[in-house]
């Protein structure tokens, strides 16, 4: 009685927030499920495996740092997958941003059957990440591939086997890449869309022709978009995988041109069995992005314009 | 001297006519004011002067050169959104210069003209503010300031002040008159606020479905409204329209029969004998005290609205037909009694079966 008396709140309005408690827990159940044994058990567990030589058999002996001391220090695959990857997302995010923003302009231009034209656009980003496009990629580049065919056709010339070939097979995989530019483009639509119509019309008042307008109004409004797109590409670049893996057979070759960093670590762990090392390597592409990431919140508010 | 003339303007949007012929000439330095209902072009209007929609039919012509196919920046106008229309992401600053810079005007002219726009609407405290840093009233001046820095013969407002608080309406319309007796611009303004139109306007054009009602002074279109449309349009409380019938027309007079009494009024032109006409009487210019002019009969009184300084009532003459009356002052008057009415004949407005004034 005398605890009752102390609180204000009835107690019938405790028991039905200790229920609703639980009830919320419940739905959440399924994501915390995914969340706890899928996502984070997963990460704990390779950080510790990282610390180990751990071989996907046996015993795990715990090694310390060796692992990360030799990723820095004697290991060149690494610093050429490094260099494939950087060299990968350096290229394909800009001229992704680009090419997106591009198409999403020219559509905005109220061109006629917009829909169709989105959605043809957008087809590559569906089916392009796929294993059966990097299949059609590998034929199109291929020595008698249709691009070469095509040439030979056109101009009579003999290309050579793109994909064979280690100075242009990373490009190809650029390519592919940035040919799968719908969904920043889809994102780049509704941006662009956001931008009211009397902005350009207050320009036009002031005299500026339409390239004027799309560097000081479109561009800085679109900024907030751009930042965005900018950032979910970068994350995804770094981690690409599948057209490399399908294109070169899982070797990265020719001679590691297109040894992509998660391709290095799959071979590192499932054909090396060096999951100890893998483990290491995961957790320094981690830390690679979480440092893109940060840099490029960092640098947001020097050139992305908020309008709240 | 004319600074803009339209002729036989017209607008369409597909096969929808939006503005179905305009013709105006705008006098140098003239504060020209478009009112009209929702949707009867005003906008469409303004838009098609500063080059923002193309013009589908007739001349626009600026400083007597033709205007149609000018580009927006070339017309020598400057133009204040309803929306205001800032660049976000400039600062105010940068708000009025940006279409200096796009000119390539000399730095510190462009510096000198900020600054003295700035100084005109008081807000050089607010130079370097971000427009979302600033109050709708505050926005409003820089957005005025924008059409200022560009000298412009002729400035053009849509709706300017209704996204502001009516204290800070009033204000920056007395401002928007002060700017205009000071800089002596051509000014076209829209609305549809009749107390903006009367208190700003040297001219009123009224418009009604893409078409000119009329225009005119204010107070030409107070007293002397065109047709029905005009008199119902400008003056609050509504203009009362009464049905009556034409009887013994001569001398240039009508007789008609208002709550059993039959009252001649003066007419020019001519209506038929039985004619249907409509009797158009102002709220404030009907009474209770007096003699003479139109006696219009006892009015029930069913609603009464304390202003203060008015006084509105709503009620129902003898025959049925409802009637507002705006009287000076505070009255005691409660729903359910009953007043004797009354006007003086020359403020009664005759308008024929198709609604034009056939009046004096
Ligand atoms: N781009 C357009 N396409 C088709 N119809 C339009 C277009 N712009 C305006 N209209 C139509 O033209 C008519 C006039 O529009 P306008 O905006 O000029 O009206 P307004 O008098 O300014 O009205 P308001 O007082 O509501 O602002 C409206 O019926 C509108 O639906
Ligand atoms: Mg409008």
């Amino acid at each position: 009685m005398s605890i009752s008396g102390t609180t204000e709140r009835p107690v019938a309005g405790g028991r039905l927030r200790f229920g609703d408690g639980w009830a919320g827990y419940g739905f959440l159940a399924p994501w915390l499920v995914g969340f706890f044994l899928l996502t984070l058990g997963p990460a704990i567990a390779s950080f510790y495996l990282s610390l180990t030589d751990y071989s996907g058999l046996g015993a795990a002996n715990w090694v310390g740092a060796e692992n990360y001391v030799r990723i820095a220090t004697d290991d060149p695959r690494f610093w050429t997958a490094m260099n494939v990857t950087f060299t990968f997302v350096l290229l394909s995010v800009p001229l992704k941003l680009i090419f997106a923003l591009a198409v999403a302009v020219a559509l905005n231009r109220g061109l006629a059957g917009l829909s169709f034209f989105r959605a043809i656009f957008y087809l590559p980003s569906l089916v392009g990440g796929s294993v059966a496009v990097a299949v059609l990629w590998r034929q199109v580049f291929a020595g008698d591939g249709l691009l070469n065919q095509a040439l030979n056709a056109l101009f009579g010339f003999e290309g050579p086997s793109w994909i064979s070939n280690p100075s242009t097979s990373l490009y190809t995989l650029i390519l592919l890449a940035v040919w799968q530019f719908g969904s920043s483009m889809i994102i780049f639509l509704a941006g662009l869309r956001q931008i009211p119509q009397d902005m350009y019309e207050a320009a036009s008042i002031d005299g500026a022709g339409k390239a004027r307008q799309f560097f000081r109004i479109t561009l800085p409004l679109l900024t907030p978009v751009i930042f965005f797109n900018a950032v979910i590409l970068t994350i995804d670049a770094f981690k690409a995988f599948t057209s490399a893996f399908v294109i070169s057979d899982g070797t990265g070759g020719p001679i590691d041109s297109t040894l992509f960093y998660t391709l290095y670590l799959y071979q590192e762990a499932f054909t090396n069995f060096r999951f100890g090392y893998a483990s290491a390597l995961a957790w320094v592409l981690v830390l690679i992005i979480a440092f893109f990431t940060a840099m490029s919140f960092l640098t947001a508010r020097f050139w992305v314009h908020y309008d709240d | 001297m004319t600074t803009l003339a339209l002729n036989r303007i017209k607008k369409s949007f597909g096969n929808l006519d939006i503005i179905r012929g305009v013709d105006l000439a705008i006098g140098s330095g003239e504060f020209v004011v478009f009112v009209g209902p929702s949707g009867c072009g005003k906008s469409t209007l303004l838009r098609m002067i500063a080059g923002l929609e193309p013009i589908s039919g007739g001349e626009l012509s600026i400083g007597g050169e033709r205007m149609n196919e000018r580009a927006a920046s070339e017309r020598g106008i400057a133009m204040v959104f309803q929306s205001y229309a800032l660049y976000p992401h400039m600062s105010v600053y940068k708000n009025m210069s940006f279409g200096l810079e796009t000119a390539k005007m000399p730095k510190p002219e462009i510096d000198k003209r900020v600054r003295k726009a700035a100084d005109i609407l008081q807000i050089t405290h607010l130079l370097e503010r971000k427009p979302k840093q600033l109050s709708g009233g505050q926005r409003q001046r820089v957005a005025i300031g924008r059409a200022i820095v560009r000298d412009p013969k002729i400035f053009l407002f849509d709706e300017p002040l209704s996204n502001l608080d009516a204290e800070l309406r009033v204000q920056t319309r007395v401002e928007i008159a002060k700017l205009h007796r000071d800089i002596g611009a051509t000014m076209i303004y829209v609305t549809h606020d009749q107390v903006e139109a009367m208190t700003l306007a040297d001219r009123i054009v009224v418009l009604r479905a893409g078409v000119i009602e009329q225009h005119g002074t204010p107070l030409e279109i107070y007293n002397r409204p065109a047709n029905r449309f005009v008199a119902g349009f400008i003056g609050s409380p509504k203009m009362n329209f009464l049905d009556v019938v034409a009887s013994d027309v001569r001398d240039g007079g009508v007789a008609i029969d208002i709550a059993g009494k039959r009252a001649r009024l003066p007419i020019e032109g001519h209506v038929a004998e039985g004619a249907k006409l409509s009797l158009g009487l102002r709220p404030e210019h009907i009474g209770t005290e007096g003699t003479g002019g139109l006696e219009l009969g006892a009015l029930t009184v069913v609603h009464v609205e304390h202003l203060g300084g008015q006084t509105i009532v709503y009620g129902r003459l003898v025959d049925g037909q409802s009637l507002t009356v705006a009287l000076d002052g505070q009255r005691a008057i409660s729903a359910g009694s009953t007043l004797a009415v009354r006007i003086a004949a020359e403020n009664c407005h005759l308008f024929d079966e198709a609604g034009d004034r056939i009046g004096h």
